[in-house]
């Protein structure tokens, strides 16, 4: 490559090099392989287009939102259909649904994100050493997992939201305690097929310790596989927070949780519609387009197509 | 059919597979014919032998494109067949043998009755008679107790078995050209010569056409006729087995220094300079 | 002079399968020796119970005079390395070759790896253009050049060798096991080395046991096989099986 040239095409050469010069050339190099595997899927794209604009909305709800979320006007605009100064029309007490809606992206994003701080490394952690340390070990270790497992998601929420009472904050806890079984079951099938391999054994003939092996050598091949089924449950997360919420469990009002507006909304659900709808809508998009993130991340991070 | 006639004629064979990055080139005309006779294709990983094969199969990925001047079977030109056809040839009057029985053969059905599915795919025989068939195949590969093994399921036989199997299956239609890509590679070395010696005499016995791939050229030249040496998709030498000791091409001389030899002291052994030339 | 490396009665049970039946041998420091054998002989197993990868039910493993235990510790990793067959399974493939080479000197807290990683890459033939690679961006060669790279890096005095070039092209597999007899000269190691090809052993090892079964049929010098000096049954039909084909009648 010559000095002089600088063009955007010398930089996909340099990314795409086979020979790269420095240890943070190799990763960029690799990191835009994954990126144009994830571009080659225009849906996958969308899908990300999805997410950063509600992240987008939840970062400047205060500048987007036209009125208050909490506060309405109970006498003048109480359940006025969508027009030019409300959007998506005004609820029960009289507050901007659009305004709700777009403050309760910041209550989604929340939960979203902490349910998988929490639940992916539990499952990650308890996945790889079970898996890689076999024996009395994982034996216990799963067998735990299958009694978790073995609830139906929305109750074992439902009894720990009860057991730890309301409160969104209580309800992340919650989701998280009920997502992580199926992260240890994938990170112990991944481990499994990772730890009798040469590689593995090489590294253990180093004289590795376990916690070494399974920190450096085992997890980074557990994670891309983790990582799309974190993404694609994220939907699942965001009907089980709203579920929460509709029951009353999860985010109290006044917040403007999504779930809990389709909850206020339920009463008016024949006449007033959109109060229900809109939030409903909202919950609907979203988790499409951690669907389709999450399908894209599938085909961009396989390591059999990566990897080996 | 006349003795002189040639089974196969290949010419000017290419295989390309399109790609993100560009057109890989597999198989980059390859011309050879064939009689009835046993026909070695040598190359190493990437050098297109066992792609070669394939195209004349028909077996060829789908999303690859194959392309030849001449590309002839008994006569028929394979080019043009239509896919029907061309799979009522398959396994009738052309068969291939893959490098591992264990991926080649059904592991949920038994052996017998994948034999006989071959046959009576092919052929409209009785049940009885297929099985009659089936049987005497099995005993023509020097399987001891045939009726015992009709019944087991390929994973219940070691590899040796396996693959003794996999060639009953495959010639039981009576094939007249056998492709048998790296039959015995997958196989320890004592096995490796007992598959090769039952292959050998099905071959001369039924006079079929065999093209016998492999990376081996020592075994290759010890047991077939006639050595096509391939690299980087082509052809770079023909010559007689026999004649091996004297090939002419650069490559051909070098894939066989470098292997060791029992009593050749030689330290460090000679290694192939590949020359950009070659592949041009 | 003592043994580097004693094997004494060595049985290895994988769930009630003997796959070693009380195996002994004895390799002297800087010889090359090699374990021959068709699959399920235990020529790996035997290895793979010298590093500590097989469980040992029973006998003795001594290396360089000190009885190794059920556990082995640190200081055995440096004295003895191992390579593996296949090359495309025995790299991790989010590593590149730099971090490959940095997990042992990093496990056994040795410093200066810049120094340790480059020279180690230029004893194996592969320059610092490699260093920042995948392993996928390498051929077969070039992996089994970085695998041997990474076992020489802590230097070790003894090295095995499980089928170290059977998955590689005849001239790829030249070039390796003059690599291997470079450095063995160079550092003065021992070998223990596993291979199905009696070839390659013939050209590498000076002593060599043939293995049957999970036990040991005999045990030859590398010019007893060039003599034909063999006294079992089996060692004669493997020498005659490495001829290649020969036609009956």
């Amino acid at each position: 490559m010559s000095v002089t040239d600088t063009s955007a095409m010398s930089w996909r050469e340099w990314l795409l090099s086979e020979r790269p010069q420095s240890r943070s050339q190799a990763r960029l190099g690799r990191a835009y392989m994954t990126w144009r595997r994830f571009t080659a899927n225009q849906l996958a794209v969308v899908g990300l287009f999805i997410i950063l604009a509600l992240v987008f909305v939840a970062i400047f709800a205060g500048l987007l939102a036209p009125y208050s979320p909490v506060v309405g006007d109970l006498r003048g605009s109480r359940l006025l259909p969508p027009d030019w100064a409300h959007w998506m029309g005004t609820d029960d007490q009289g507050r901007d649904i659009l305004s709700r809606v777009i403050y309760g992206s910041r209550l989604t994003l929340y939960v979203i994100v902490l349910v998988a701080l929490i639940a992916a490394p539990i499952g990650l952690v308890v996945g790889t050493v079970a898996g890689y340390a076999g024996g009395w070990t994982d034996a216990v270790l799963m067998r735990i997992t299958d009694i978790f497992l073995a609830f139906p998601k929305l109750i074992l929420a439902l009894a720990f939201v009860a057991a730890l009472g309301p409160g969104i904050e209580n309800a992340i806890i919650a989701i998280a305690i009920t997502s992580w079984p199926p992260y240890a079951r994938i990170a112990r099938a991944e481990t499994l097929m990772v730890r009798n391999s040469d590689y593995i054994k090489a590294v253990e003939i180093m004289g590795a310790s376990p916690g070494r092996i399974i920190l450096r050598h085992i997890m980074p091949m557990c994670i891309s596989s983790l990582i799309v089924r974190v993404t694609l449950d994220m939907a699942g997360i965001i009907i089980i927070a709203a579920g929460l919420g509709f029951l009353g469990l999860g985010a109290q009002p006044p917040l403007p949780e999504w779930g809990a507006m389709i909850a206020s909304g339920r009463r008016f659900i024949l006449d007033q519609w959109w109060v229900a709808a809109m939030p409903g809508m909202a919950i609907l998009i979203v988790s499409l387009g951690f669907n389709l993130l999450g399908d894209g991340l599938r085909d961009a991070l396989d390591p059999r197509s990566s990897g080996q | 059919m006349s003795v002189d006639k040639n089974l196969l004629e290949v010419e000017n064979l290419k295989v390309r597979f399109p790609t993100r990055t560009g057109v890989i080139e597999a198989v980059r005309g390859v011309s050879f014919s064939l009689g009835r006779e046993r026909l070695g294709i040598v190359g190493e990983s990437g050098s297109g032998k066992s792609q070669t094969g394939r195209a004349i199969m028909g077996l060829t990925d789908p999303r690859a494109e194959v392309t030849a001047d001449r590309l002839e079977f008994d006569g028929i030109d394979l080019r043009s067949l239509p896919a029907r056809e061309r799979r009522a040839l398959r396994g009738k009057r052309v068969a291939m043998i893959l490098q591992d029985p264990k991926y080649s053969l059904d592991p949920v059905i038994s052996i017998g009755r994948q034999i006989v599915e071959t046959l009576r795919t092919h052929e409209k025989v009785s049940r009885a008679e297929a099985r009659e068939r089936a049987l005497d195949m099995l005993a023509a590969v020097q399987i001891r107790d045939p009726k015992r093994v009709f019944d087991l399921y390929p994973h219940e036989v070691s590899g040796g078995m396996g693959q003794r199997a996999m060639i009953a299956m495959m010639l039981v239609a009576g094939p007249e050209l056998l492709i048998a890509d790296e039959p015995t590679s997958a196989l320890d070395v004592t096995v490796q010569l007992d598959v090769l010696a039952i292959l050998d005499r099905l071959v001369a016995d039924r006079g079929m056409g065999l093209i016998f791939i492999s990376h081996d050229l020592r075994l290759v030249s010890s047991f077939c006729d006639r050595v096509v040496v391939m690299y980087a998709g082509k052809v770079v030498e023909q010559l007689p087995a026999s004649e091996l000791a004297n090939a002419q091409h650069p490559y051909t001389q070098g894939l066989l220094d470098c292997m060791p030899k029992i009593g050749a002291d030689r330290h460090p052994l000679p290694v192939l300079a590949r020359k950009a030339e070659w592949a041009a | 002079m003592t043994a580097a490396l004693v094997a004494d009665r060595v049985e290895v049970v994988f769930d009630q399968f003997r796959a070693l039946k009380g195996v002994s041998v004895a390799v002297q420091p800087g010889e090359s020796f090699g374990l021959v054998g068709e699959s399920g002989s235990g020529k790996s197993t035997l290895l793979r119970a010298i590093a500590g990868l097989a469980p040992v039910a029973s006998g003795s493993i001594t290396v360089n005079g000190k009885p190794l235990g059920r556990r082995r510790d640190k200081a055995f990793y440096r004295q003895v390395q191992m390579v593996f067959q296949d090359p495309y399974g025995s790299l991790h493939p989010r590593q590149t070759v730099d971090r490959l080479l940095q997990e042992p000197l990093a496990i056994h807290g040795i410093g200066d790896s810049e120094v340790r990683i480059r020279r180690a890459l230029e004893e194996v033939g592969l320059g610092s253009g490699f260093r920042f690679r995948y392993s996928h961006q390498l051929s077969g060669g070039q992996r089994q050049r970085v695998a041997i790279a990474r076992a020489l890096i802590l230097e070790p005095s003894i090295l095995l060798l499980d089928e170290p070039t059977s998955a590689l092209d005849a001239s790829v597999q030249a070039e390796v096991l003059n690599l291997l007899e470079q450095v063995r000269r160079d550092r003065k190691l021992t070998y223990l080395m596993v291979s199905h090809d009696l070839a390659v052993i013939n050209h590498m090892c000076e002593r060599l046991m043939v293995m049957q079964n999970g036990v040991a049929v005999e045990q030859l010098a590398a010019a007893d096989l060039v003599s034909h000096n063999v006294a079992q049954d089996y060692t004669k039909r493997l020498l005659k099986a490495s001829e290649g084909f020969v036609r009956a009648g």
